[in-house]
Parts: C-alpha cells; sequence; structure tokens
C-alpha cells in the first residue's frame, strides 16, 4: 500500500515526445484506471510507474520518495501484463512463488502466502501445472496471483483482461473489483475499454496525446465531462454532438440554432456566452426521447435491439447520425420518421476548443 | 505414429501417386548415399588386412576357411580343387610355388599333389575379424585417449555454453549502443578459418604455456560465433514481457539469465550442445598442431597413429573409427529429443 505521486513526468524517445507533463496523485487504497484511446501514452505512464521505461522528465515518487533512478526491481510494485508473461516453464505455484524467492522469504512463509493467493483466486487445484495447461481466465488469475502474493505497494494492470473472451472478461472484472474491495490495496489500471474504467474505478484518468484530460470519479466524468474528448470517450454508445449556434442568452435561458434554422431553447444561460458563438452541443443516448412534439425530426437508419433496451441510429436533415436508446423493446424500422426531444437539463456545451462551457444538472439515466 | 505407419506413408488415394515414387525413391538415394559409407567403415572393421586389400574388394568381411590337416602345424586353407578328370574336390594348400600349388586332401593328409592354381577356387566364409577391436585396446591406450576425447569434449561444451550463453543474453536482452556492432563483428569472425589463425593462436597457447595440456584445445574455442548467434537469435524470439516479469518480480539480471532465459533457452542449448559435441569429438587439425606427447592425445590424434609413414593399419584404424563414432552417434540420439520439446513451451497466448 503507498502513495504515489507523479510530477511534471515527460517521457520522450529521441524527439518525439509521448508523454507531456504528467501530474497525477493516487492515494492509499485507490484503484485509479488509466483509459484511452490506443497510442494515448497510458502503457508507457504505466510502464514509468512501474520502471520498465526510463523517465525523461519529472519525478515520479512512491511515498514520498523519488524512485526515477531506482530500477523496477526495487521499486516494490508488481505488476499483471497484457499477454499475463507466465514462466512458461515454471508450475503455477513456482510462478506465484519466483517474486517472493526472490524476496528471499523462508519456505514456509512462501507457502502460506502462495496457498492463500491460491484459495482466493481458486487456483489450488492447479498449482501443480504448467502455465500451457490453464485456460485463459485461469492464466489470468495466475498472473494476478503473482502479483498480489508479494502484498506490493501498488498493483499494476496493463489491459490485463484484452486478451480474454466477452464473457470471461466481464467475470474477471467482477473478480478484479471484489479483489480490491478484500485486499484493498492501490491499484492501477491501464485499459482503452471505457466499460472496464466506469465498473472498476475509483477514479480514472483520461488520458489522450500524451496529456491528462480529466481526472475524477467515473460518474462525475460521465456526468460533467471537462470537454468534448472526454465527453465522447466516457460512455457506451457515445454521447451525440451536433454543431449550434447561440442565437440569444440571457440570465436562466439560452437559444441556440441549430443546423437547418432549428431552434432549441435551454433553460440555463450564462453571462460568458456571446450571441453567433459557435458551440458543440452534447446529449447522451439516454437522455433523448421520442415524443410527438419533438425538436427533431429524423429518420430511422438501423435499430439495435438489445432485448432489455433498444438504440436506434438515426439522422435528420443537416443533423449527424444520432444514437437514442429506448427502454424495452421499440419497433423501430429502417426509414420510420421519428420525431426526438432533448432532454433539456441534461444537454451539454462545448466550446469549439472542445472545453466544456455547460452541462445539465446530474442526472441518473432515466 | 509407429515407425512402420511413419515409413509408409503415402499422399493418400488408393494407388500410389507418382510423387510417392519421387518421394521414396530420393528418401532410398539418400539413405544410401548417408548411411552408406558408415555401413562400409562397420563391415570393413570387422576385416583382415589381408581381405581389405583385396581385389575385387568385398562388402562383407570374408575369409579364406581354413582346416586342420593332421601331420601340419598350422592349418591349412582350404580350395575346390578341379582335377584333371574334371571332378572337383576339397583340398587344403600346402604351399604354392609359381602358378603351381601343393595341395592334399584333408582325408589323406600324406598324399600330396601340384594343381595349378587357375584349377584352384577358394572357398570364403563369413568371419569377423574381432582382433581388430580387441588388439589395439591392448597395445594402444585406446582408453587414455578415450579419457582425453571424453574430458575436452565435456568441459568445452560446458565452458561453451555458458560463455555464448551469457553472450547471446547481454546481445538479444539490452539495448545499448553498439550492439549491432558487436553482433557483426562477431559473425564477421566466421569468415576466418582456422588455418589462417593457427600459427597466432599456437603462439599464444604457447606463451600461456599450455602446449600439451588439454586446456590448449579447450580454451581457444569456447567461444564459437555460431554458438552466440544461434543463440541470440532465439533469445530474441522470448517475449520481452517475460523478462519484464521477472524484473517486477524482484529478479536480479543473474536470476532472469539464470532462471528465466537459460530454461526458456533450452532447445537452442541443446542444438549448440550437440554442434559443440560433434565439432570438439570430430577436432583433429588444432589438437594435432597442439598435443605432441600421446599421453595428452585425443581419439582423433591417436587413430592418426595408425597411419604410418610407410604403411597404413587400415584394420585397426578403421575399428578405432567405429569405436569413436558411437558416443557422438549417443548424443546426439539422445539430445535431439530436447530439441522438439520445448518448442511449443511460450505460455504466452
Amino acid at each position: 500500500m503507498a502513495h504515489l505521486e507523479l510530477r511534471d513526468v515527460e517521457k520522450s524517445y529521441g524527439t518525439v515526445k509521448v508523454i507531456h507533463g504528467v501530474d497525477l496523485e493516487v492515494k492509499d487504497g485507490e484503484f485509479v484506471v488509466f483509459v484511452g484511446p490506443s497510442g494515448c501514452g497510458k502503457s508507457t505512464l504505466l510502464r514509468m510507474i512501474a520502471g520498465l521505461e526510463d523517465i525523461s522528465g519529472g519525478d515520479v515518487r512512491i511515498d514520498g520518495i523519488v524512485v526515477n533512478t531506482i530500477p523496477a526491481s526495487e521499486r516494490g510494485l508488481a505488476m499483471v501484463f497484457q499477454s499475463y508473461a507466465l514462466y512458461p516453464h515454471m508450475s503455477v505455484y513456482k510462478n506465484m512463488a519466483f517474486g517472493l524467492e526472490n524476496m528471499g522469504l523462508p519456505k514456509a512463509e512462501i507457502e502460506r502466502r502462495v496457498s492463500n493467493a491460491a484459495t482466493l483466486l481458486r487456483l489450488t487445484d492447479y498449482l501443480q501445472r504448467k502455465p500451457k495447461a490453464l485456460s485463459g481466465g485461469q492464466r489470468q488469475r495466475v498472473a494476478i496471483g503473482r502479483a498480489i502474493v508479494r502484498n506490493p505497494k501498488i498493483c499494476l494492470f496493463d489491459e490485463p483482461l484484452s486478451n480474454l473472451d466477452a464473457e470471461l472478461r466481464v467475470a474477471m472484472r467482477k473478480e478484479l473489483s471484489a479483489l480490491h474491495a478484500d485486499l484493498g490495496g492501490t491499484m492501477i489500471y491501464v485499459t482503452h475499454d471505457q466499460v472496464e474504467a466506469m465498473t472498476l474505478a475509483s477514479r480514472i484518468v483520461v488520458l489522450r496525446a500524451g496529456q491528462i484530460e480529466q481526472v475524477g470519479a467515473p460518474l462525475d466524468l460521465y456526468n460533467r465531462p471537462d470537454n468534448l474528448f472526454v465527453a465522447t470517450f466516457i460512455g457506451s454508445p457515445k454521447m451525440n454532438i451536433v454543431e449550434a449556434t447561440v442565437a440569444a442568452s440571457s440570465g436562466d435561458n439560452t437559444r441556440l440554432t441549430l443546423p437547418e434554422g432549428r431552434e432549441l431553447s435551454l433553460p440555463f444561460g450564462g453571462g460568458d456566452l456571446q450571441t453567433g458563438q459557435k458551440l458543440s452541443l452534447g446529449i447522451r443516448p439516454e437522455h433523448i426521447v421520442v415524443a410527438a412534439d419533438g425538436d427533431l425530426e429524423m429518420s430511422v437508419d438501423l435499430a439495435e435491439q438489445l432485448g432489455g433496451e433498444t438504440y436506434f441510429y438515426a439522422t435528420g436533415k443537416g443533423l449527424p447520425q444520432f444514437t437514442i436508446r429506448e427502454n424495452g423493446q421499440a419497433n423501430r424500422r429502417r426509414g420510420d420518421t421519428v420525431s426526438i426531444r432533448l432532454r433539456r437539463d441534461s444537454v451539454h456545451l462545448f466550446a469549439e476548443d472542445g472545453k466544456a462551457i455547460r452541462h445539465g444538472a446530474t442526472q441518473v439515466p432515466g | 505414429m509407429s515407425v512402420v505407419e511413419a515409413l509408409s506413408r503415402t499422399r493418400g488415394g488408393k494407388r500410389l501417386h507418382w510423387t510417392d515414387y519421387a518421394a521414396y525413391g530420393y528418401l532410398v538415394l539418400g539413405v544410401f548415399l548417408m548411411f552408406g559409407p558408415v555401413v562400409w567403415l562397420a563391415l570393413s572393421s570387422f576385416k583382415t588386412q589381408a581381405s581389405l586389400l583385396e581385389f575385387p574388394p568385398t562388402l562383407l568381411p570374408m575369409s579364406q576357411k581354413e582346416a586342420v590337416v593332421s601331420g601340419y602345424d598350422k592349418p591349412l586353407p582350404l580350395f575346390t580343387v578341379t582335377l584333371p578328370d574334371g571332378s572337383k574336390k576339397l583340398m587344403g594348400q600346402v604351399r604354392r610355388v609359381g602358378l603351381q600349388a601343393q595341395m592334399v586332401d584333408p582325408n589323406a593328409p600324406d598324399k600330396p599333389i601340384n594343381v595349378a592354381i587357375g584349377q584352384r577356387q577358394p572357398i570364403r566364409e563369413l568371419a569377423f575379424a574381432t582382433s581388430n577391436y580387441t588388439d589395439p585396446l591392448r597395445q594402444f591406450a585406446f582408453t587414455r585417449y578415450l579419457g582425453n576425447s571424453v574430458f575436452v569434449t565435456i568441459v568445452a561444451t560446458i565452458i561453451t555454453l555458458l560463455i555464448n550463453s551469457m553472450a547471446a543474453f547481454a546481445l538479444s536482452i539490452y539495448e545499448f549502443p553498439g550492439r549491432n556492432a558487436a553482433m557483426v563483428g562477431i559473425i564477421g569472425t566466421l569468415m576466418i578459418p582456422i588455418t589462417v589463425i593457427l600459427v597466432p593462436v599456437y603462439l599464444v597457447v604457447t606463451s600461456l604455456g599450455l602446449i600439451n595440456s588439454l586446456w590448449a584445445v579447450i580454451l581457444p574455442g569456447a567461444a564459437t560465433p555460431t554458438g552466440v548467434f544461434l543463440l541470440r537469435q532465439y533469445m530474441m524470439t522470448l517475449p520481452r514481457d517475460l523478462i519484464e516479469a521477472a524484473r517486477m518480480d524482484k529478479a536480479s539480471e543473474w536470476q532472469i539469465y539464470a532462471r528465466i532465459v537459460l530454461p526458456l533457452s533450452l532447445p537452442a542449448l541443446a542444438v549448440l550442445a550437440i554442434f559443440s559435441v560433434m565439432w570438439r569429438w570430430n577436432e583433429f587439425l588444432w589438437p594435432l598442431a597442439v598435443l605432441t606427447k600421446s599421453e595428452s592425445y585425443t581419439l582423433q590424434i591417436g587413430l592418426n597413429a595408425f597411419q604410418g609413414e610407410l604403411q597404413v593399419q587400415w584394420q585397426y584404424l578403421l575399428a578405432m573409427t567405429v569405436l569413436t563414432l558411437i558416443p557422438v552417434s549417443l548424443v546426439f540420439v539422445f539430445l535431439q529429443r530436447f530439441i522438439t520439446t520445448g518448442i511449443a513451451n511460450t505460455g504466452l497466448k
């Protein structure tokens, strides 16, 4: 268990800078998830914390001590790799005991710790097997076991679930959550899957192009994204974005012009909105309702029936494709015309540079 | 799959395809070319010196049948003699004078007759001259040479594996400036034949006082570029995640080498071990240069001793060559199993 601090951390390969001055604090016992599109530097950042990549600038501190020059083997962290990286020539027991042997623990203590971890991860029956005789989920658990037996200061996870099939991924996600609740250690988890991020994290760090876009609790990011990138990255399906222009703004009312001259009146205003200012309006699929006297007329392109809910994709004249969620099994067919209403209290407004200007009131999806 | 099944595999279908004939024809030819000389060597090693020099040569070790005839001290060689009346008779030859041979009937030993040599056919039988093996083992310090060869082979192979795997580890796992240059340099030494560096290396070995010591054979060839190259290429295929996982597991670099990389490189190490054993066992020129005293001879140099200036004792040379072949063949049989195991062993998805 430990406290991690990144101060203005930078990484460059030659002249190419991939991490641009990241500042972050991870508190003891937190489960922090780094999420971002591929190539955003999240894995690099994790490997810098682990000590597997050199730090080009700034400081990484663990429990207040700068660890920039301390090699990976002496930082006291553990890591679960995407490929699991189990030692193929060692049994499951040996795999888990390897780190403990390197720490110079007595045999009895090693045995106790490994068998505890094995019990926790339901691996007791497989201890004498080689990794190749295990299924994907079991290998994953061995990799996690190998990390936790050492009681590391921080457990690092590098996209650990991406090699598993969808069903197993959901199951392992729940196990990881439970594991964190049981052990309570500090964990840092890298993923490109925002669903994993939302479900696992106590705090999410959204990265893009080597920079932190936003840090916050999952629902904070969902409800109050700082910018257009976070707004569209977090949430599945994505938030709908439509270009808008401010027609008029007063203290408690804003009128927007949408493409093709449609108008939309919002029940909030702001002094900093200028008439004629270009904006992006964002609204999540679940905050759109089909209503007779809606704001927009749209034509259905495609409907996805998930049983408990229906998503349909619709386009209107001059508008991008919208994703709309309906409860239950709505009967939408291609070519149907629907009239939709945007829930005013859930509308997000973003400035041209992507910064959030206004969020609708925090909403529970309904 | 049984051996018979493996050896009778065809392309499929009811009849043999022409490619089946071609494949088996090619394989039979291959077996004949590769295995023929070995068979000839093994069979010839049981021939007596006389039958080795015989013309026309025979494949099997044949020798003249002999019989003890009363009244003669030595056994007499037996011939089928065509008598003047056209009948054939089994007779022993007492002596031969020019074109005449004095023959005797074993049943009537007191009446020798003269027969023209064209009128008699030797009677031959299959006989294994085991004395080819037993004589040199008695007279010649075979066991001592064998001991020397075994020592050189084992110690040199261990040192080669150790040094080469360390070099390969550094050249494959670490990234440092000059890594590729070092590799190119190592590979480049492959282009220098031993004959070119024989004299300088000899001088170095002499000034180290190693002449006539087995270490003079072992040390100069311990680091082989082929071995470094082979192991490096193999180690480069080991997933980097494994090395990093070991670092995260608090393993020191030595532990990564010894406990992760070496065990996982076992197939490549086995291949190199086989090569090294074969090289060392068969090495001739270099030991011939540095080993001048017969107590430090290796087998190959010992065999050379049968090759005198005036006479070559082929029967001993062949027999001892067969003995020399046996250990290296056994090593191959046992180690080659390691090559296949462990290859499908990476454990990564």
